[in-house]
């Protein structure tokens, strides 16, 4: 009797399980498509901006925690250059670079809340790859900073090369392209090395003090970040290596090209304005008058920029990025020259470096 | 209609008649949450697909029982990281049960001192989160030992340092087969002795030290054949070079804080159920065991254990699938294991979140219920034989 029974159980629900299928494969676009936009509220194609609107606030999803790029300040107010970027969204978009709801990641959870829609925007120094851009659906819309990885050392260890470090225990904050150049900078060189995987910078740091590691390695611009924390700074140094390309850029889903339009021209308005010296300071003033260079008048809205209404902008949205947030330099010097990080290939092409703006036109 | 009425007024077909209902709002639920996965992610442009498992994994572990380096492919990787999460699940179960039965037992003792000390150890230990326990073990191996260049030297052999453990790695030489091979037959002889010293005593009640003359047995044979055949064993010992020590046996921080966090902490529920066991047993059991003269740890091991182990073992079960399980918060200290490789930095690399949870998550399932289905199979040797 009771074998019957879980005979007829296993039967029924096979049943079901069929039942359901064919009703849902039947109808999935419909049935699925509603869910989808009331749980998730992930949209697959355009409306991202009419529903950042709707709801007066930009989602945008940051670092946990590291200087110069999203850090909390004294009074608990996210900053940084990645933070900037978020605000210079928001003030193109709503008006007021107040307007945004910040939501952290780490290395590995920040695709899947990107994808999730628990923001519109990763602005998250995240390296363009090709399998990141096309595998995973997402869109690249530009680089906001060059950078590389490098390694720190304690000058203790006597290290003048990173070609010196055979046999190193090393620290790498996992979930991020960092394991793979490892692995190659060292089998390329024919090197063994011991990994360490850490999963969010804190806590890598305090095993590279505690001395776990001999290196800690990461992007460049986070090996400077991490230092400025340090007690004893001049006790540790940043190796002259650097092993790889780490174009770092804020990234949006697929499949909204409105959207990805609108994020990749608020960072370019942010460099032409420091190609052509607009300022927080002077955008203003500029903004009122005519220019000589017509391209200023284009970027502040004084002349039409056609096309401007398809972005959905209004044609002011640039003198609020810059007026509210700065130009590309301002927001550079105000995050990371304080943890003595240099312009280098982050300068504008015109300066030597390799930031090339696109004509307004 | 009153054949269906009187199919529901009998209770057995109506239970039958729920039951089925139940079971297929569960196949339906389930297929709808198939589909509505397969439609999110159709919507959001991706694709379910298993293929990134066999291309190369591109990163390097720091601890592989099997042959592994950054060329082989995510699902090498995935193994690599299963076989790091059965070790330590296996070190952490030894270490807990051993240090739970002690614990129970003298919390039971009448000795005051020690019986309070057990029983401040189980409140203490239980009551503090295993993520806790981990971090605090990771952090007391990684600030309290020294660097490597400044390591805890046993007579140039042991290592022991904040980079982890180094012990002498035995290596072995041609010759050696032959000792495998006493200890093989030591090892029958020793369970061939049991059963003949068992019927010896049911027959004439005579009692040989089985477990002295066992051990003697497993000792001196193979020592004997390892002299004989001229020491076939040599020893890798761990030397300083460079940035850290070479050769030899490593055990790695992480891999020791997990042990003894996994241990410790699982060691006082175990503690608990081995007490709990043991109250269980009728007070009239010890009484009459005492009345005809055994000695206390006879009384222990001869009346008490074999019958309390029934009570024990369904609870124990699930404390080792418990240690099992835990371990999986190895990613806290960056020990790599099967949620450190496939569930992080393989899922990081490929963005392939859906597959390899889903992996991780059957791997776990099965993993637990293989450990269920040997307890189970354990406890039906033990349990009371009906009568």
């Amino acid at each position: 009797m009771s074998n019957n029974i879980v005979i007829a159980a296993i039967v029924a629900g096979a049943v079901g399980l069929g039942a359901g299928y064919a009703l849902f494969s039947g109808q999935a676009p419909k049935t699925v498509e509603k869910e989808t936009v009331t749980v998730s509220s992930a949209p697959a194609g355009a409306g991202t901006l009419d529903e950042v609107r709707a709801r007066g606030k930009l989602n945008c999803i940051i670092n946990t925690g590291l200087a110069g790029f999203a850090a909390p300040d004294d009074k608990g107010n996210w900053t940084g250059f990645d933070v900037d970027f978020c605000k210079a969204v928001a003030a193109a978009v709503l008006g007021d670079a107040t307007k945004v709801n910040y939501t952290t990641a780490t290395g590995k959870t920040r695709f899947t809340k990107l994808a999730a829609g628990e923001g519109e925007i990763l602005s998250r120094n995240t390296t363009w790859t090709f399998s990141r851009d096309v595998d995973l659906a997402q869109t690249f819309i530009g680089v906001n900073y060059y950078d590389g990885q490098g390694f720190m050392v304690p000058k203790s260890l006597g290290v003048k090369s990173a070609k010196d470090l055979d046999g190193a225990s090393v620290c790498i904050q996992t979930g991020t392209t960092t394991e793979l150049n490892l692995a190659e900078f060292f089998a390329g060189n024919n090197m063994k090395y011991n990994p360490v995987p850490i999963e969010t910078n804190a806590e890598a740091q305090e095993l590279y003090k505690s001395g776990r590691c001999d290196v800690y390695t990461t992007d460049a611009s986070g090996l400077y970040a991490t230092l400025m924390s340090f007690d004893n700074k001049d006790d540790h140094m940043v190796l002259p290596e650097v092993v790889s390309k780490e174009p770092l850029g804020p990234v949006v889903r697929h499949g909204d090209d409105q959207w990805a339009d609108i994020v990749s021209w608020v960072l370019r308005a942010m460099m032409a304005a420091e190609e052509k010296g607009i300022t927080s300071a002077n955008v203003k003033d500029l903004a009122a008058k005519d220019n000589k260079d017509k391209e200023i008048n284009r970027l502040l809205g004084k002349d039409p920029l056609q096309g401007i209404s398809k972005l959905g902008l209004s044609p002011d949205w640039a003198v609020n990025v810059i007026s509210q947030v700065g130009n590309y330099a301002e927001s550079f010097e105000r995050n990371l020259y304080p943890l003595t990080i240099q312009r280098g290939l982050n300068a504008l092409s015109k300066d030597g470096g390799l930031h090339y703006i696109p004509p307004i036109k | 209609m009153s054949f269906l009425s009187n199919i529901w007024r009998n209770e057995k077909s109506r239970e039958i008649i729920i039951q089925i209902f139940v079971l297929f709002c569960i196949g339906w639920f389930l297929s709808w949450l198939v589909m509505n996965v397969n439609a999110n992610f159709k919507a959001l442009g991706k694709d379910i697909s298993f293929e990134f498992l066999f291309i190369p994994a591109g990163y390097d572990i720091n601890q592989y029982l099997i042959d592994y380096n950054n060329r082989d492919s995510h699902l090498r990787a995935g193994i690599v990281g299963l076989l790091n999460t059965g070790l330590v699940a296996i070190f952490g179960i030894i270490l807990a049960t051993v240090m739970g039965v002690a614990l129970g037992i003298i919390r039971l003792s009448k000795n005051w001192l020690a019986s309070k000390l057990a029983y401040w150890y189980v409140e203490f230990t239980r009551n503090v989160p295993i993520l806790l326990h981990i971090l605090l073990w990771h952090g007391i191996i990684i600030n309290t030992f020294p660097q490597t260049r400044q390591a805890i030297n046993f007579g140039e052999l042991t290592f022991l340092s904040n980079r982890g453990f180094y012990l002498p790695k035995p290596i072995t030489e041609s010759g050696i087969e032959f000792v495998y091979l006493c200890f093989v037959i030591s090892l029958i002889f020793s369970v061939l002795f049991n059963k003949y010293a068992k019927r010896k005593q049911d027959l004439i009640g005579v009692q040989y030290p089985i477990f002295w003359i066992n051990t003697a047995v497993i000792i001196i044979l193979p020592s004997l054949a390892f002299l004989l055949s001229g020491l076939p064993l040599s020893f890798e010992i761990p030397v300083l070079k460079g940035f850290n020590f070479r050769g030899g046996l490593h055990m790695s921080p992480e891999l020791a804080a997990l042990t003894f966090a996994l241990g410790i902490y699982t060691a006082a529920f175990i503690a608990e159920i081995v007490r709990a066991g043991i109250l269980a047993i009728d007070k009239g059991q010890r009484e009459a065991a005492e009345s005809i003269g055994l000695k206390p740890s006879k009384v222990m091991n001869l009346v008490i254990l074999p019958q309390a182990r029934r009570v024990i073992i369904p609870p124990l079960t699930s404390q080792y699938l418990n240690l099992t399980k835990n371990s999986s918060l190895a990613i806290a200290i960056g020990y790599m294991d099967l949620v450190a490789t496939l569930g992080g930095i393989s899922l990081n690399q490929t963005g392939r979140e859906m597959e390899t949870m889903v992996i991780v998550m059957l791997i776990y399932l099965s993993v637990s219920l293989s450990i269920s289905a040997f307890m189970n199979w354990y406890n039906s040797k033990v349990k009371l034989v009906g009568r």
